[in-house]
């Protein structure tokens, strides 16, 4: 989690990744960043994160999104 | 058959009543039916090609789904006895199963949208290749019509095909429910792109007759034909002259022309888009939102975020994210930044990706470099404005205005002149020309060239520019208006006298007001060309 918030941390430095779970719906994120976080999560996790997995509920929240990686991980 | 016209008109008043008659188990066939019967007036050869993508869609859709039901039933039977890998590879085997006919329907539907509406683009090229090597032959066009909305019914099932293979949603196993899905008429003129997952909620349901969405749905149609047949057809006179007279109309009138295009192109296509949201709503339909005041973004990446939302969706979730995240894209994003570090390097792969997407969004527009032009400006404008995100951060410590109005104003009329420049390109439909003509903005620039005398010559008379400037004016207040909240919503608590005087208002002025007189010779709407 610690790596994924470092991620987060170094795209928008301003935002408080561990508590906002309206990351897509409040346009914090946009599809520009949401495409960074998938590469720098290939590199970091090894984990390739499909574009079907692109919704707003696993990207809503730092939480969701890590849940994410780890399912993706453990299939 | 025109929206605008008495026949179209006739035709939903006919629907309207029937379908409100009929038991409402039938209300979806009567659609079905009313939609290929819309689609036959267009033409009924076009038919054909709606029904081929109908049928093969279903088809295919079905296939993909059933493969998926027998997955999970035999990895339900031997949930014991299969390893972690071996559930894993017989995952992979079957996802590149559903694949190989996924790529199947792609190939087939955008295949008939890519003879009908590239071929002779294809040929012009070519030719053009052959006439500069000093080659004699030339390849012959072909005479193909392009079906009505074939460009909308096929990106909206190829989203639902896509949608089931993703897992998002079961295939429709009512291959006439899916038929109603692609050929829904309000729809297949201009979209908006509905996805099924979306518009499958309301589509098929029993609809009991409700005064209350009845009165609203007919609202936003006279809304719609007002700004269809009052404002967007008599600014389109002047618009064509200036575009048809490049010699005469330089310097400021390309600039009025640009000016006037924007007021048109909203006009027409955001009242089209009402006209079919309003007939859906009077049928008890819900049909996506395609705008949210896109002249008032302040920048470009906003403005396509808000203007034919659909059409920018639908490329962002089948295009952009499935080529972005895809293998190689992936790949070249690790050697990126291998070779010019975190920064850069990151942002490389997404403006190729961004590059691609817009290509492909200037193309769906329309088979000429025009259109690519314009696909690929837009991208450029959208790369560049964040590579100099470091310059605005810049000035925003220096100064600080970020939040005042004025700086807003400016961000919002720098937007709007921007997008209506690089929109030029689809008025000229020639690259060098429509450079040449923005070029002469800066070059000659004469205001005294603008007299009222001048401005008449455009084919407007003073009645005609006292209409348009209060339809821009109510255009103004209605998207003011809209900032908290429905119009409609607004105009229904109000006593009945203003609010009948406002339904006076617009049904009299579509009925003097419209340009050419309702059905007369009403223009097609622009977007339909696409």
């Amino acid at each position: 989690m610690e790596t994924l918030l470092e991620i987060l941390k170094e795209l928008h430095p301003e935002v408080d990744f561990e508590n906002c779970d309206t990351l897509i719906d409040d346009n914090v994120l946009d599809s520009f960043d949401i495409i960074t976080i998938i590469a720098e999560i290939s590199s970091e996790y090894d984990v390739n994160i499909p574009a079907e997995e692109i919704v707003p509920e696993n990207f809503n929240s730092a939480k969701a999104l890590y849940a994410l990686i780890k399912r993706l991980s453990d299939e | 058959m025109l929206f605008a016209s008495y026949g179209f008109i006739l035709f939903i008043t006919v629907l309207f009543v029937v379908y409100y008659l009929i038991p409402r188990r039938h209300q979806w066939k009567l659609l079905l039916g009313a939609s290929y019967l819309f689609y036959y007036f267009s033409g009924p050869e076009n038919l054909l090609y709606i029904f081929f993508t109908s049928l093969s869609t279903y088809m295919v859709a079905v296939k993909i789904d059933a493969i998926q039901k027998n997955q999970a039933l035999f990895l339900a039977a031997n949930s014991g006895r299969l390893s972690r890998e071996e559930r894993k590879a017989y995952r992979a085997l079957v996802k590149s199963q559903q694949r190989k006919w996924l790529l199947l329907c792609l190939i087939l539907n955008f295949g008939v949208l890519a003879v009908t509406k590239y071929t002779n683009f294809t040929i012009a090229n070519i030719n053009s290749v052959l006439r500069t090597v000093g080659s004699g032959t030339q390849l012959s066009f072909w005479s193909l019509a392009l079906p009505m909305g074939i460009s909308f019914y096929t990106f909206q099932t190829m989203s639902y095909i896509i949608d089931v293979y993703r897992g998002k949603h079961p295939a429709e196993s009512n291959f006439f429910k899916l038929a109603l899905f692609t050929s829904f008429f309000p729809q297949l003129v201009q979209g908006p792109i509905s996805r099924f997952d979306d518009l499958s909620k309301t589509l098929y349901n029993e609809h009991s007759f409700d005064i209350q969405n009845v009165n609203r749905g007919l609202q936003r149609i006279m809304w719609g034909f007002f700004k269809k047949v009052v404002l967007a057809d008599r600014i389109l006179v002047a618009v064509n002259t200036i575009i048809r007279n490049p010699d005469i109309y330089q310097g400021v009138f390309v600039f009025i022309g640009m000016l006037f295009y924007a007021y048109e192109l909203y006009a027409d296509f955001t009242g089209g888009i009402d006209i079919t949201i309003g007939i859906a709503q009077v049928l008890g339909i819900k049909v996506k939102e395609n705008f949210k005041r896109p002249y008032f973004s302040k920048s470009t990446a906003e403005y396509w975020r808000r203007w034919h939302i659909t059409m920018g969706t639908w490329f962002k979730d089948y295009l952009f994210y499935p080529l972005s995240v895809s293998g190689p894209m992936l790949k070249f994003s690790k050697f990126s930044r291998r070779r010019f570090g975190d920064g850069l390097g990151k942002r490389i792969p997404v403006y190729v990706s961004t590059i691609l997407v817009w290509f492909t969004t200037g193309l769906w527009h329309g088979a000429s470099w025009n259109f690519i032009v314009w696909g690929l400006l837009n991208g450029t404008v959208i790369i560049v404005s964040l590579e100099c995100q470091p310059l605005y951060d810049w000035f925003h410590s220096r100064f600080h205005v970020k939040h005042t109005f004025g700086f807003r104003l400016f961000q919002v009329v720098r937007t709007v002149l921007l997008m209506s420049a690089i929109r030029m390109l689809d008025c000229y439909r020639d690259v060098p020309l429509t450079f040449r003509m923005l070029g002469t903005m800066f070059t000659r620039f004469n205001v005294s060239t603008l007299t009222g005398k001048a401005l008449m010559g455009l084919g407007l008379g003073m009645a005609d520019y006292m209409v348009l400037l209060v339809g821009l004016v109510a255009l103004i207040a209605v998207s003011l208006l809209q900032r908290d909240g429905s119009v409609r919503n607004k105009l229904a608590v109000k006593p009945a006298a203003v609010r009948f005087a406002v339904y006076y208002v617009l049904i009299i002025s579509i009925l003097v007001l419209g340009a050419y007189g309702m059905g007369y010779d009403s223009s097609q709407f622009i977007y339909n060309q696409f």
